[in-house]
């Protein structure tokens, strides 16, 4: 019987740790959606704030987020134990758990593209993933008030979702759009420049959200981790086909971009009840999602005029609260929709109030704090001739290599070129 | 035959104006004032004046001497040339060096494939 239960304890955790594997491929996922659909010049500054985000995510989860997120509770409030991981043993679990925070963090850097300085991103990161995030964390997962309540969040619509999408609310609403997003109150377009990359970019997220709630059942359990990945693929192909036939329907053609988005959208939605919902709910879920996200890509974009250049905060965030608010009406045991009352509904409301609530006062006091120091977004002159150039020194496409980078510095004849408009007597 | 148009004896200007890519949209916006909906657009990379810039890459520092530009280019009919390249200094100075220049150049011909009409009236 002992060796059962050691074959049972290895495959567990060789199915958390595949899907931490696939969490972790994700950061793949957002950095690729994030640079196919923003401007060639700031590719490599949106490369650069996705890898140090997950770098930085994963150390600071390491040394206080996880004991925030987990230890002992303090008032059902926040852990107070076990930082730096003294004293536990689960370190499975922590690496399972330190590649969701870099996620939620991760989800800003999509909303703030092309504009935001990357020194002051990168202190919000470590507000997010060293404090906000694990707060969150404990309140729903680490035996904190909400989950006492009976909320139920199985993967994280709004623990991971919800609270990075209002992280990139408040920033991006606090830095402004872009420059020539809105001139006269006219919306103007700024096209992605690769939609292959952001395409490339949603697959490897929905394939790495099959590990995000997958392997969020901790466990190779048969009678769950199948339902569980089913409902996210059906959730996520019916958000994808309400988001085609919508956009269709709203804006007489196929958008490509939304389907991709919507894709998202429907992982988002279904993250919170995979474990809780039938396969027909799950299919609802995504339906619903796609028609949501694209309504409200509208209305930031358009009424709001909130800069959102990748839909981070439609996706993540409306997705996320239905997604919450879904389990109360799908729930196949206590939802409204399965003779259920408005309980669980109510007690999803009142946790989804509560993580907008801390999360918008804690990164608007964290940006405030900032900006006291430091200025939130790149000069008009930096943002104009890119963040790749101005942050970087470099590009991610030398488009004229034939002419570029070829002489190192010392070189006479790259010197003698360079001094060349210098020298010339200008009247 | 071909048709001779009323217009053959206008005179054709080509303009090609090389400016910084940033002020594209507000020049085009300028121009389709003046009536100018056709033109192409080149991305191209260019050393003059302006200083060129000190790349970073894998530690090390490299000359980026060559600055990305645009180079547009249309033809008009004589009369149209002033307006065009008023609206173009308006909108592309920005009074730093590296601002562009603007080239004016005569046309012997031009020739509407489709409908093979030529001189002024192809090229609307």
């Amino acid at each position: 019987m002992e060796s059962f239960e050691a074959v049972q304890n290895s495959v567990d955790m060789m199915w958390m740790m595949i899907g931490a594997i696939l969490v972790f491929f994700m950061h793949a996922g957002f950095a690729m959606v994030e640079t196919g659909f923003t401007r060639s010049k700031n590719t490599v500054n949106i490369l650069m704030k996705n890898l140090l985000t997950v770098s930085i995510g994963s150390l600071l989860y390491f040394i206080v987020g996880f004991a925030i997120m987990f230890g002992p509770s303090a008032f059902g409030l926040l852990g107070t134990q076990g930082f730096a991981l003294l004293g536990r043993d689960d370190i499975g679990f922590f690496v399972f758990q330190a590649v969701f925070a870099a996620t939620c963090a991760t989800i800003i850097s999509g909303a703030v593209a092309e504009r935001m300085k990357l020194s002051s991103y990168l202190l919000l990161v470590i507000a997010m993933t060293g404090v906000i995030y694990p707060v969150v964390g404990h309140w729903v997962w680490g035996g904190g008030w909400l989950s006492e309540m009976g909320f139920v969040d199985f993967a994280g619509s709004s623990v991971v979702h919800l609270t990075g999408a209002v992280g990139a609310l408040i920033a991006a609403w606090l830095i402004g759009p872009r420059i020539g997003k809105y001139t006269d109150n006219v919306v103007n377009v700024i096209p992605g420049h690769s939609i292959p990359l952001g395409a490339l970019g949603v697959f490897i997220l929905w394939l790495g959200w099959f590990g995000f709630n997958g392997g969020s059942t901790l466990a190779a359990d048969p009678t769950l981790v199948p339902l569980v990945i089913a409902n996210t693929l059906l959730a996520a192909s019916a958000a994808v086909l309400s988001t085609a036939l919508y956009t269709k329907f709203r804006y007489k053609q196929i958008d490509a971009s939304l389907s991709l988005n919507g894709a998202l959208s429907g992982l988002v939605g279904i993250t919170a009840g995979c474990a809780n919902v039938s396969l027909i709910g799950a299919i609802a879920i995504g339906l619903i999602s796609g028609v949501l996200m694209t309504e409200s890509i509208r209305f930031f974009d358009v009424k709001a005029k909130i800069d959102d250049p990748v839909g981070a905060i439609s996706v993540h965030g409306v997705g996320g609260i239905w997604g919450t608010l879904a389990v109360g009406f799908f729930d196949t045991t206590s939802g409204v929709l399965y003779g259920g009352n408005f309980g669980m509904l109510a007690i999803q409301l009142v946790g989804i109030a509560a993580i907008i609530g801390w999360t918008s006062i804690t990164i608007g006091g964290s940006l405030v704090v900032i900006r006291l120091f430091s200025t939130l977004r790149v000069s008009k002159e930096e943002e104009i001739i890119g963040l790749d150039y101005s942050e970087h020194g470099t590009q991610a496409y030398e488009l004229k290599d034939v002419f570029k980078g070829a002489a190192p510095r010392s070189n006479d004849f790259a010197k003698r070129l360079t001094q060349l408009g210098k020298s010339v007597p200008t009247r | 035959m071909i048709m001779k148009m009323e217009k053959e004896n206008v005179e054709m200007k080509k303009i090609e104006a090389i400016i910084r890519p940033d002020v594209f949209p507000a020049v085009r916006r300028a121009l389709a004032l003046e009536g100018i909906d056709g033109l192409s657009v080149t991305e191209i990379a260019g050393c003059g004046r302006q200083e060129g810039r000190t790349g970073l890459f894998r530690g090390n520092a490299y000359e980026m001497e060559f600055s990305p530009k645009l180079k547009l280019e249309m033809v008009v009919e004589e009369r149209l040339v002033e307006p065009i390249v008023e609206a173009i200094l308006e909108y592309a100075a920005t009074g730093d060096v590296g601002d562009g220049k603007i080239f004016i150049l005569p046309v012997d011909e031009a020739i509407r494939i489709r409908t093979k009409e030529r001189g002024a009236i192809a090229v609307y």
